[in-house]
């Protein structure tokens, strides 16, 4: 059996007055691309920026990598998590988001080079190697000394994915990767998903590209109101036997 | 605003003949001009041409050797003035934003504490430090190692004048280094931390260097406005541009020929500090949102008498902003 990265059960979270997370049950196994679709507001951007502690947990246990979340169990007590402590953890996680988030004062070979040098303390000639390294990976070697700003969106897509994959991640979160795109460039940022998948990285990704979700994933979860409604295989949940809430999403999307 | 744009061919018939454009007066401007002209002339001819101003001794003393060591003075207490101002600024904001309540709560007295008084009752206050410190000691704790200084002669008025307006304007430049900080997208914070940065990793690294950038079109504006508040000097006798002046017309009681004087220095450095500032804008604005401005006169004056003259397209090209 493999290994479980990410264990939820009962997540539950509130902005305030307002509910976000009802509830959450979800499993990932190591190697799993995992996809969540769902309506805006649903709650399914919070989940994914609970996984690696960008967002606190009111409730519930959410387990990743043998690690409760933002605690550490000491002396049968649980001890919250020192900024080294966030800082450790989240090293392990790659992040890619749906407005890029480049570093807009470095060029490409910086925004990958970074946190391996500030992080991984790898010396600089190192890290710019292998940021180099990583740019190629993703086809955008020829840009690695451009600002972000003078690259397309999907070409800054690209750099942050090189960028997480940079650090060696046991697990890759996508927060909506191609949402922000103009049409055409989407295929080139599913493209480098999909050899990333391929590759036998574990992956979750939030997204709207339902056909990606059936041709790639592993299993499909379907957010709604804060809870997972439906979840299985990609073909069992859109094949639209589940709920009419499913069935009114899926119709609305496609 | 009236329309101003032109052709660049002339029109056609049919034919292919020229038809010319008649070319139009706009008499409103040249009436509106001629009168706006008049007024000022009238004004500047009322100081040019009164008989109490004695030119001449304006022009003996502009370069006169008291008055070109103020404006040494009042150069470098500017330029050090700002620079303590902008680290300590930079640091109170860093507190300010801090989780730490008692860095917060430290930062904000200290703000609050020069944004409330006179700039002038604290140069005043610096001046007279001796009072409250009579010598200023600096020893390491437990040994005997260590120095010290007679205060009287430590802070003389330049010396009050530097600490004085350079931790006035640390209060004031807290606020824009603040909102510099506040300016830089979230997404960059939560991509470092993503990054598996520390909170003061992704400060130093990420988001001060970008903050700065955004905040350097005030940080020249400070810097000239330092340049005049430096002025103020002239209350703890700090041998500056205006205290030389000063000191000269108690002499010889020619007040407006001597001010006359340190304004001409004052206007000059001012103007040689803008054409520095919009360089600086020019190196550091490229990727980031900024303040939209055209070049003021004095640049223009400046860029002509260096040869390069400012062209429309080089003005409109400091307006783009991209990100």
């Amino acid at each position: 059996m493999t290994e479980v990265l990410v264990r939820a059960s009962g997540v539950k979270k509130a902005f305030g007055q307002h509910q976000v997370l009802r509830g959450v049950d979800f499993e990932v196994r190591a190697g799993e691309v995992s996809c969540i679709i769902g309506p805006s507001g649903s709650g399914k951007s919070t989940f994914l920026r609970t996984i690696n502690a960008l967002e606190t947990v009111d409730s519930g246990s959410l387990i990743v990598r043998d690690e409760q979340v933002g605690y550490t169990l000491r002396d049968n007590r649980y001890h919250p998590w020192t900024d080294r402590d966030f800082a450790r953890f989240r090293s392990g996680i790659g992040m890619v988001f749906q407005r890029f988030n480049l570093y807009g004062h470095l060029d490409a070979v910086d925004n990958v080079a970074r946190s391996l040098i500030t992080v991984k303390r790898l010396p600089k000639e190192r890290a710019l190697e292998r940021a180099r390294a990583e740019l190629d990976r993703v086809g955008l070697a020829e840009h690695a000394h451009k600002k972000p700003h003078q690259l397309s969106g999907g070409q800054q897509q690209r750099v942050a994915i090189a960028r997480a994959l940079a650090m060696d991640p046991a697990l890759m979160l996508f927060d909506e990767p191609t949402s922000a795109l103009d049409p055409e460039l989407v295929d080139e940022v599913l493209e480098t998903m999909k050899a990333l998948a391929e590759g036998g990285m574990t992956m979750i990704l939030v997204t709207h590209e339902i056909g990606f979700a059936r041709e790639v994933g592993d299993t499909l979860s379907f957010f709604d109101e804060g809870r997972i409604l439906e979840r299985g295989t990609p073909a069992e949940v859109l094949s639209g036997e589940g709920s009419a809430r499913t069935r009114a999403f899926l119709d609305r999307v496609r | 605003m009236a329309s101003t744009h032109r052709r660049t061919t002339p029109f056609l018939t049919q034919s292919g003949d020229e038809i010319a454009i008649a070319p139009s007066v706009h008499w409103r401007r040249w009436v509106v001009g001629a009168l706006a002209l008049g007024v000022f002339a009238w004004a500047a001819s009322i100081v040019i041409f009164n008989e109490n101003i004695r030119w001449n001794r304006v022009w003996e003393y502009l370069f006169s050797q008291k008055i070109l060591d103020g404006v040494v003075v009042t150069i470098w207490v500017s330029i050090a003035a700002t620079i303590l101002g902008l680290v300590l600024g930079v640091i109170l904001a860093v507190m300010k934003l801090s989780k730490n309540p008692v860095l917060r709560v430290l930062a904000e007295g200290y703000i609050w504490f020069f944004r409330g008084t006179p700039v002038l009752v604290q140069l005043i206050f610096w001046f007279n430090l001796a009072f409250l410190l009579p010598f200023i000691t600096l020893k390491i704790p437990f040994t005997q190692i260590g120095m010290r200084w007679d205060t009287n002669t430590l802070i003389s008025g330049s010396v009050a004048a530097l600490l004085g307006l350079g931790l006035n304007l640390a209060a004031y430049f807290a606020e824009t280094v603040r909102a510099g900080i506040q300016a830089v997208d979230r997404g960059q914070t939560e991509a470092a931390l993503a990054g598996g940065m520390t909170s003061a990793q992704t400060m130093r690294l990420i988001v001060l260097p970008q903050a700065l950038r955004i905040i350097i079109p005030p940080t020249g504006n400070e810097f000239i406005s330092m340049l005049k508040t430096t002025s103020l000097i002239v209350v703890v006798a700090g041998n500056d541009l205006m205290t030389n002046a000063s000191q000269i017309y108690k002499q010889n009681n020619l007040i407006i020929e001597l001010l006359i004087v340190a304004s001409i220095w004052y206007m000059a450095m001012t103007a040689v500090a803008t054409f520095l500032q919009s360089r600086l804008e020019k190196r550091f604005g490229q990727d980031r949102v900024r303040l939209v401005r055209g070049p003021s006169f004095s640049q223009t004056l400046i860029r002509m008498a260096t040869g390069a003259i400012p062209t429309q397209r080089a003005a409109s090209r400091t307006k783009e902003t991209v990100r």
